[in-house]
């Protein structure tokens, strides 16, 4: 009982470490995601084609090789000037990837809606702040709840690669207890997960649930 | 003095010129039928009378005041276009409502954002000092169009719920909210089920009863013949015909005429 206590206690002292760097980087990319979709989504062609390989180059290489740059280059390339915290990497490589991850869940769900829409709203007279606000913003709500699930459920569990830079995560302690001939706290870490992500779902049906009122 | 003068109009997309010199003027109360074959510019015409395209060439005249005057090369900021916009209503081919708000919702929208501006700016809005006083006028006023486009008891539901027809005597609803001098319409029933059409076309009609200035783009030539007080035919950009329904669909001159009316009693005889 003791052994059980104590390592549950050890695991859930990990999964701290995924929690925070799951909230950090939620709260962040989200918001920077949405500026990263205003630029891909711009009609001035420089910025457009900047962001464009900015995201064609974070979705197209490991997330693990974006935490080894984060982590390593910055020492290597300033003489050991300036150096990230193990944690400050991970929210940096993280935040990024998952911007550009929604930026694109973003643009299209902004693309989908109509241009009928944005024309019924300028020929009542209302302002583009008023269309994006009043009009827009609730059917791209709408139209992204289902893929920005997705994106949250799989940030959940993608937090444990911060292991490889030697964040103490679940992952990383549930490994070491297994290194010393425990295997059973492996299938208690995935307990842990299962029951965060399953919160989740059901939040995110709730939610899709609440936006089922209207059709279309 | 005619509530609306068009002069010269011209507009091309690239090298495709869809607008060639129209000029045409119509006095308050009367409708207005534009009909002709897909791609002879109806609709872009209504678009640049909204607003949403801007002509290369021509002026738009509202009760005297000069709206555009493309030769002049005038600053053209947001505020003021809003501004000149709201002299023209227009009802989609395909409604466009919003989806997420109710019936009564979709028609109040436009009013009650222009009344919480006006009272910070101005004050003042239609005569209400009030958000409050202002918002209950509103409703007022959007409750007698839901009357008056016989949808009164749809006010709570919403687009998705309703028939083709339905929703577009909503979009009716939500243009004339606004009282604009000259209300558009792009072709209204032809996103529609032929049984849907009638009541919407009896809508149009009861606004031509009510006085309401007009400009119907339109497939349906008996309803043009009936309700219209001019008809417009446009051909490849130009006005190829104009005049009475009498003129133009009975004894219409031009040969292009003819042969697009031959078209229609072909297809629907």
């Amino acid at each position: 009982m003791d052994e059980f206590l104590n390592i549950t206690q050890q695991l859930l002292t990990g999964f701290g470490e995924n929690c925070f760097l799951f909230i950090i980087t939620l709260v962040s990319a989200i918001p920077l995601g949405l500026i990263i979709s205003m630029g891909s989504m711009s009609r001035f062609v420089p910025l457009k084609a900047v962001t464009k390989t900015f995201v064609w180059i974070i979705r197209g290489t490991p997330l693990m090789l974006q935490l080894f740059v984060v982590f390593y280059v910055p020492p290597l390339m300033s003489d050991g000037e300036f150096v990230f915290s193990r944690m400050n990497a991970a929210i940096v490589a993280f935040i990024i990837n998952y911007a550009a991850y929604f930026s694109e869940i973003f643009r299209g769900g902004i693309e989908a809606v109509p241009k009928g829409q944005y024309e019924a709203g300028q020929v009542l007279g209302m302002t583009k702040t008023q269309i994006f606000f009043k009009v827009i913003l609730m059917q791209v709500i709408k139209r992204i709840t289902a893929p920005v699930g997705n994106e949250v459920i799989t940030l959940v569990k993608d937090t444990s690669l911060a292991s490889v830079i030697a964040i103490p995560e679940i992952l990383m302690n549930a490994k070491d207890f297994s290194m010393e001939g425990l295997i059973w706290p492996l299938f208690y870490s995935a307990v842990f997960f299962l029951l965060f992500c399953g919160v989740l779902t059901i939040l995110f049906s709730f939610l899709e649930k609440k936006l089922n009122y209207y059709k279309g | 003095m005619s509530i609306l003068n068009v002069e010269n109009i011209q507009k091309s997309f690239g090298k495709n010129e869809v607008l060639k010199n129209i000029s045409f003027s119509l006095e308050k109360g009367e409708v207005l039928a534009i009909i002709g074959s897909s791609g002879s510019g109806k609709t872009t015409l209504l678009r640049c009378l909204n607003f949403l395209e801007t002509p290369d060439k021509g002026r738009i005249i509202v009760n005297g005041e000069t709206l555009l005057d493309a030769d002049k090369n005038t600053k053209r900021n947001e505020k003021e276009i809003r501004r000149k916009r709201l002299h023209f209503g227009l009802v989609f081919q395909s409604f466009n409502l919003f989806p997420q708000y109710s019936v009564i919702s979709n028609i109040s929208l436009a009013p009650l954002l222009m009344a919480k501006e006006q009272l910070k700016n101005e004050g003042e809005y239609m005569g209400e000092k009030t958000y409050r006083a202002a918002a209950e006028k509103i409703r007022e006023n959007v409750l007698s169009l839901l009357k008056k486009v016989g949808l009164s008891e749809k006010k709570d539901e919403y687009p998705g719920n309703l028939s083709g027809g339905q929703q577009q005597r909503v979009a009716i609803a939500r243009a004339l909210a606004l009282d604009p001098d000259v209300l558009c319409f792009d072709e209204p029933t032809s996103a529609l089920d032929p049984e849907l059409t009638g009541e919407v076309l009896n809508v149009i009609r009861g606004l031509k009863s009510s006085d309401s200035t007009m400009i119907v783009v339109t497939h349906e030539i008996e309803f043009a013949r009936d309700v219209a007080d001019k008809i417009i035919f446009m051909d490849s950009g130009v006005i190829a015909e104009e005049g009475t329904p009498q003129e133009v669909i009975i004894n219409p001159k031009n040969p292009r005429t003819r042969e697009f009316l031959a078209r229609f009693n072909q297809n629907f005889s």
